[in-house]
Parts: structure tokens; sequence; C-alpha cells
């Protein structure tokens, strides 16, 4: 599952080499542990008005080193750019001339974060025109980016205040190497619910967490981050995955049910496990997917039939199950897997594709039914990961299909689990019916 | 418990002095077992997927599987008690290394058991007692067997001039040693069901018995095609999905055939008493395999199962161990359950129709009815049991339901852990009721015990 391309490019000869005849050279992501700094350098507040202002408390608050204004030549971790104010397309020239002069100074692994708010169709039309623009201008500067610094944006709903929790969280997120994966996104804060965790390094304990399709990899890489998080973890997997299941139980000290999430009763059993062992049941990861790959043209009844049935009739019928107990209905999180497969569709993988889509239309319609309980659902969506699977692609394919990114490489799976331990978490209790790629800036459906 | 309903068993009983358990226990002197769950691995007929795995492999893979179901990563176990029947000379630890593999804190004490086929069965009830007298909080039982990784042992001869040379001082006494070897000392020898004391294989031994009591083949491929039945059902409906983890590629028991029948099953030939002539109906159809396998079981007392979120799936409430005298032909090899669960029975004040779940291990189909055919014989019951009418007669519907070891195979010291799992399970699944379990064993022997709903 090595990518020695990326390795080759990054050191000795062959640096030198790639450098020389212009080959792409993709860089070691800066990723989290605990412990890591938040980021790398001094952080730049770029931009005037309630965000640029909230952030630089924000950020002070967590004892960076902020600057409101870029000297030369300063090496920057960080640049915020906040244009949740602007009111017309000039008003953008002034902040992101600002930030294009501080950009050559952005190390490895820097981040350029926009916050702005997202156009409706009720706002002024020279407000609309300016809150679009900076959705072209943020994706840009993601594809002008080198060495592994990543661009991603925060929208603020029109009321949510620019202090909202979950603009904190999401900022925190996107700062940290959690997000070293995810790149030229936008993710919307619709409501200032949500709460700061006591310990940013623990901001899961005390909470119980099942993963489907947890016996290897995402889902096993999902399962070890939320418990690094502090939370008790249930890994469910079909039974014919037990063993691999086990032994991903036995090192993050969780417990394995072995399951098969088509069932009818699979909801059920996941609450009755949950609730009998540890009292509590306060977020399901929908992990659990299979592929059938088949042009539409060849496609038969069970290929089309088994990959619906896993990949979102299931996670239909759990959430009801679930939602209707009232066992889990404090604060629930829901986190399903979608794909980029679902955004742009792929040759071959109608059957997939639709049901990855499917979650996706399913998560926006299921947000609602929860803001009751000030419960949140949200999809995330993997481009390129390394796994098991995609190890046993062709060469070419595989080469050309990790390349086609901003960061010219592929993700690994706790890349993904990074950003659903993220929404899992308190302080994305205001992001709520979103679908957050983790993918590079794939160009594929972009 | 009423003792005075004017039974003759339990009158039996009376007579011979024993208490009833269930007094002590509800006067608070001694405190409940309770089965929590188990776990195996499927178990695979001997060659198969397991044919490169040790009994230590195995075993490990079992408890590591009861660990995660049950999240005791790391826990110190009061005692865990396992053994197998076939063990190599250098697996005199074998619980305890395989606790030491597991992901059971190191710290948890072990140690093995040897009871034939009925070595399983005996970790449950010795761990249960000492969990009934306080000795313990928890615990694990289990057992494992494979046939594929079985030691073989050099000939007699041959360790006899080994033992002689590793003790000779010089160079010419070892010479000496080594000069009285043979050829044919240089032949294995390997382990076989035989019994030491007749000879006969444990196959050749029930198919007297099976003869003796006139089973027929009809009735013995009956019992078997309805084991293989019941046990693709169980697995159909997801009862084995929180008692099997599944080990190297296999995730159901190897020998089960779904989609055998009654036709096929007669289409076998006779491989034990072929010398019976007409009474030769014991076929590979109807005698269990040579299998590989582990199986593990959680016991706690009810503190233990409570305090931990644990589940309570049924009570151990006894068991009587018995042997039989075979070697002078007095009785058949695998019969002594046939007296132990009448002696089980009377002093716990309970009859056969006290029981909604009969789990009569099948070594071979012939046990089994043969088992059932003495406890309705009133002779038999009379001259041998002492009672003064039939035991009883167990209700086929009631029997192995969801199948036996003539479909899931039998290795040997993993059988009983199998049975008491899926027994509490059903229990549980019931919500009241009683099972009676009984194992047959090597040497004459066999352990019956009793299992109550929760």
């Amino acid at each position: 599952m090595g990518d020695k391309y990326l390795n080759l490019v990054n050191s000795g000869i062959t640096k030198d080499l790639a450098k020389r005849l212009g080959l792409p050279r993709p860089a070691h992501l800066r990723r989290y542990h605990p412990g890591a700094p938040l980021v790398t350098g001094p952080v730049l507040v770029v931009g005037k008005g309630a965000g640029a202002d909230a952030a630089a408390s924000t950020l002070l608050d967590w004892n960076l080193d902020v600057r409101r204004h870029s000297g030369p030549k300063e090496k920057l971790g960080a640049i915020v750019l906040a244009l949740d104010a602007i009111e017309h397309p000039d008003d953008l020239a002034a902040p992101v001339l600002e930030t294009g002069a501080a950009l050559k100074g952005l190390q490895p692994g820097g981040r350029v974060i926009s916050i702005s708010r997202p156009a409706t169709a009720g706002d002024p039309t020279a407000v609309a025109a300016a809150r679009q623009g900076v959705d072209g201008l943020l994706r840009s500067i993601a594809h002008e980016l080198r060495g592994g610094a990543t661009g991603n944006g925060i929208l603020l709903t029109d009321g949510v205040d620019a202090a909202a929790t979950s603009v904190t969280g999401a900022l925190r997120f996107f700062l940290s190497g959690r997000s070293a994966y995810v790149d030229g996104q936008f993710l919307l804060v619709g409501s200032g619910k949500g709460s700061v965790p006591t310990d940013w390094e623990r901001p899961l304990a005390g909470q119980v967490a099942v993963v489907t399709g947890a016996a290897r990899g995402i889902g096993a890489a999902i399962a070890r981050t939320l418990r690094r998080d502090g939370a008790d973890v249930v890994v469910v997997d079909v039974p014919a995955a037990g063993d691999h299941l086990a032994d991903v139980a036995n090192e993050i000290g969780g417990t394995a049910l072995q399951l098969d999430i088509t069932a009818d009763d699979a909801g059920q059993r996941i609450l009755d496990h949950a609730l009998g062992r540890y009292g509590r049941l306060d977020i399901v990861i929908h992990n659990a997917g299979i592929t059938r790959d088949k042009l539409l043209a060849n496609m038969d009844e069970s290929k089309w039939n088994s990959v619906l049935a896993v990949n979102v009739a299931a996670q239909l019928r759990i959430n009801e199950q679930l939602m209707s107990s009232g066992g889990f209905n404090k604060s629930p999180r829901i986190v399903s897997l979608a794909s980029t497969s679902g955004i742009a569709g792929n040759r071959g993988q109608t059957n997939y594709a639709a049901s990855k889509a499917a979650v996706i239309g399913m998560v926006r319609a299921t947000a609602p039914l929860l803001a009751n309980q000030d419960g949140t659902i949200n999809a995330v969506a993997p481009g390129f990961i390394e796994t098991e699977m995609t190890a046993r692609m062709p060469l070419a394919t595989r080469e050309v299909a990790r390349r086609l990114n901003s960061l010219q490489q592929g993700g690994r799976p706790a890349d993904v689990a990074e950003t659903v331990a993220f929404l899992a978490g308190s302080s994305a209790g205001g992001i709520s019916g979103q679908v957050l790629r983790v993918c590079g800036q794939n160009l594929v459906g972009a | 418990m009423d003792n005075s309903s004017g039974n003759n068993i339990q009158q039996t009983a009376a007579t011979s002095g024993q208490q009833n358990p269930a007094d002590t226990g509800a006067s608070g002197v001694r405190r409940k077992a309770v089965v929590i769950g188990g776990n195996r691995i499927p178990f695979a007929r001997t060659g198969g997927a397991y044919a490169r795995s040790s009994n230590q492999d195995m075993l490990t893979a079992a408890l590591d599987g009861l660990v995660a179901r049950f999240g005791l990563q790391d826990e110190r176990i009061g005692e865990v008690a396992a053994g197998a029947v076939l063990k190599h000379s250098r697996d005199f630890n074998l619980t305890r290394e395989s606790v030491l593999g597991s992901a059971l804190s190191a710290e948890t004490p072990a140690y093995d058991v040897q009871q034939a086929c009925a070595t399983g069965l005996e970790t449950v009830v010795g761990l249960a007692n000492k969990i009934k007298l306080g000795q313990i909080e928890s615990g694990i039982a289990g057992g494992v067997d494979t046939a594929s990784d079985a030691p073989i042992a050099v000939s007699e001869g041959l360790r006899e001039v080994l033992l002689s040379v590793s003790r000779a001082k010089s160079l010419k006494e070892k010479l000496t040693a080594v000069s009285k070897l043979r050829p044919k000392d240089l032949a294995p020898d390997a382990p076989s069901t035989g019994e030491p004391r007749t000879g006969l294989s444990m196959g050749e031994h029930q198919a007297l018995t099976t003869a003796h009591w006139e089973i027929s083949r009809e009735a013995q491929d009956e019992l078997a095609l309805a084991s293989h039945r019941n046990l693709a059902a169980a697995y159909g409906r997801g009862f084995f999905d929180d008692l099997v983890t599944p080990y190297r590629g296999l995730s159901k028991d190897s020998n089960m055939r779904p989609d055998t029948t009654m036709e096929k099953l007669a289409k076998l030939s006779p491989v034990f008493g072929k010398n019976l002539g007409q009474g030769a109906t014991m076929t590979a159809g109807n005698s269990t395999p040579l299998t590989d396998g582990a199986s593990t079981v959680l016991l706690g007392s009810e503190d233990y199962a409570r305090s931990r979120n644990l589940p309570i799936l049924a009570d151990v409430v006894d068991a009587e161990a018995g042997a039989v005298d075979f070697v002078h032909g007095k009785e058949g090899l695998l019969m002594a359950p046939v007296y132990a669960a009448p002696r089980l029975l009377a002093r716990n004040g309970l009859t056969l129709e006290d029981f909604d779940f009969f789990e009569i291990h099948e070594a071979f189909a012939g046990t089994v009815l043969s088992t059932l055919a003495a406890w309705e014989d009133a002779g038999f019951c009379r001259t041998r049991l002492g009672l003064d009418k039939p035991f009883g007669k167990v209700d086929r519907s009631k029997l192995n339901v969801n199948g036996s070891s003539l479909a899931a195979g039998h290795p040997f010291a993993a059988t009983g852990g199998r049975i008491v799992a899926t027994l509490a399970k059903m229990l549980h699944e019931k919500g009241s009721g009683r099972g009676l379990i009984s194992v047959c064993a090597a040497g004459g022997q066999g352990v019956v015990a009793i299992l109550e709903a929760r």
C-alpha cells in the first residue's frame, strides 16, 4: 500500500531529478498525532469584521502567535482569510491580494482557511456575487498550494455568529494535521449548537461509538481514531470477518459485535449491545460498504441489489430504529461514508455511485429530524484512499488515480477517520446535513 | 425444592443421604455461578483448514474472540481452565501459555484439565464450583483439540535407547546403548482412539453397545440428518453470530452438510462393527469425524456479570461425573452418562420431564440412541439404575435442537464448551426452563450437568 513514488521524489538524487524534470512532487503531509502542535508557525489573520476578530481571539486563546499584518518574508503556519463581511466583489481585492503576498511565506504543511457566508437567492445581488466569488477563489488557492499545504473554507449561515462553537471546531480541524487530506473544501456551519471539549486531545471522552465495517481498512482506522480521541468503541462487521474484527476490538479495548447490518433488527441489536454493555450510545458511524462493479449493460440483479442493500438501505433502517428507540437522543451523532463516486459518478459503478449518492440524500433529509435532540448527521466522501482494495488496482490506473488531486497522492484510512472523528465530536454540533470530501481536492467531481 | 412429591428417584437420593444443592444455594451459603457467554472457532475436519494450527494457536484464537466479544482486554480473570485430549508433552502448560498469548492480562492464572472428551464440560464444572464457593469472581472454561497436529511419539524401543544414551557417561557406553536399536524401533507411535485396556477403538466399543440396544441404521441416520439440518438452520438464522468467531478462513463448521439426505447417508458403508453382520450399522455419516477446534465459556458470579454490564444467560446448577466398568464387559464404553444423569436429577429433585432442552453429545448417533433406549427400558432401569420404573423418555423435539457433534464435529476437549455456550444461549432466548447436558468420554467415563435459564 506504500506510495514509493512519493518517497522517491522527497529524498536523495531522485528528489533533484524529479525537480529538474518538472515531475509532480507530492509532499509528505502533516498529520495529527496527540501532542502535535496545532500549526507549524504564526497564523496571519487577514480581513475585517466579526469573522476576523473572532478567529483572532480564538487563536489567541489557543496561545498561538497571531498576526493581523504580514511582515516581509515572514514564515507562516497558516493564513485565515476572513471574508464574512464582504458586500461587493470589489471588497475581495484587498484581503485577497494581501493573502497572495503572504503565500510565499507559507510553510510546508501550511493552511489557508477562508471564513465567509454562503450566497443565497435572497441575498442582494452584489452580496451574492461577492460571497459566491469566494468559492472559486478558495478552490483555486488550494490548487496553487504546494508542499502539502491545503486550503479550505468555513461557511457561516446567515444568523450564525462568527464566534459559534462549530466555527471554532472547524477552524481547529482545518488548521490541524487532522485535516491533512482535506483540501479545497467548504464546510457549512448551520447553527450555534455544539460545545467545546474540555480536552481537545480527547474530545470524545465518555462517549460510546459504534463503527460498522470495522474489521479492516477505513472502518478499522475510524475505530482506532475514535478510541484515541477517548470514545468507547463497539466494532461491527459481518460474522465472516469476525477474526479481523476481534483483532481490532482487542487492539483498541472495545467490544466486537458480529452482525450483518442488512438484518431486519440490526439497529435494535446495535442499540441493545451499546446500552447493555455501556449504558449509552452517542455516535454511529455507517462505514460498512461493498462494491460489485459492472458496466450497467452487464449488471445483474444480485450485484445491484446487494450494493444498494448494504450501502444505503441498511443505514436507513438502522437510523430509523435508533431514532425511534428513545435510546439515541442525547446529542446523537451519525456519520455516513459516501464517496466521490457518489458525487461524480464512475464508470462501472452505477450501483455503488447510486448507493453513495443516496447516502448523501439520506443525510440531508435526516438532519432536520435530529435537530430537536441537538443531533447531527453528516457524510464523509473519501477520494482515492490507500487501502487493500485500491492496492489491488492495476498499477497504471492506481498511479493516475493517486496523482489526480492537488496533493498528488492517495490519502490514508486515518485521514478519513480524522474527519469522521471531527464530525462525531461535540464541537461539530452546529454542522449537520453536510458532505465533507476527504480527497486531496480530487479533480473528479470537484 | 419440593422433596415430598413421592418420586422414586428422589427417594433413592434421599436414602443415599445426599444434599439438595439448591437448598444451600437458597440459604445464601453458596452463591450462583452463571454463564455469561461463549466463543469458539469453527470446527474443522482434521487435515483441513487448521492442518497447520497447534492447540495453543487455536485456544488462543478462541480466547481472543471471547475477549473481543466481552471487552475483557487486559482484564485479570479469576482463573482460566482448559485442556486438550491429544497433547504434546511440551504443552504441559497449554492453557497458561494460551492466556499469555491472548489479550487477557498476563496476571490471569490458568490450569490444564484432562478428562478425555469430558474435559471441556469438567472445566466448566470446576470453575463454576470455585465461583460458587467465592474463590473466584470470574472464570473462562475451555478446551481444544487437534488431530491434525497430534503428537507423534517415538516407539518404546527408541525411547528406551535414547534415555540410555542420555544416562551413558563414556563414548563406549553411549555406543553400546545405540547398538541396541533395532529397525522396527524407528517406526513412530501415533496416537489412536483405542482403549488401552481393550485395544478396541471407541467406534468398535460403541458398535457393540449399538447392537446390544438394537439401534437401527435408519434411526442413526435420521439423528445424523437432524443434526446437520438443525445446525445449518441455526447458522442460517444467525444463532452463532455471538458464539463463533471465524478462524483461518473458516466461518462455519466444515463438517456440516446442510444438503445431506437420508439417501446419501444410506449409501455409506459401515465402518465399525463390521463383524456384526446385520448389526453393522455405524457409518462415517452417523459417527463423528476427527476434528480440530477450540471453545471457551465465560463464567462469573452474578455480581461480576452485573458490575460489568455483562449478560447472564444461565445458571450452572449442578453436575455429576460417572464411570462404568467396560473393561470386563459389564457395560458399554460410552454409557457412563446413563448412570450419572439419574443420580444428578435425583439430587436436584428433577425428572426428565422438567427439562426443556437435552444436549446429548453425539459421539456416535448410536451413543445418543442407546442412552435414550436405556432410560426407557424398565428392566435396565431396575437392575442397573436401581429405579422401580423407567427413568423416562426424552422428548426428541427437545434434543440437540441446534445440532450437535455429528454435524459440528467433535474436537474432543472443545465439545463441552460448545455445548455449554450453545445451551446457555438457547435457555436465555427461551427465557425460562432447564437444560441437561450429557457428555460421554473415553475410559468409560461421562459428565452430566444442569443449566437453568436466566
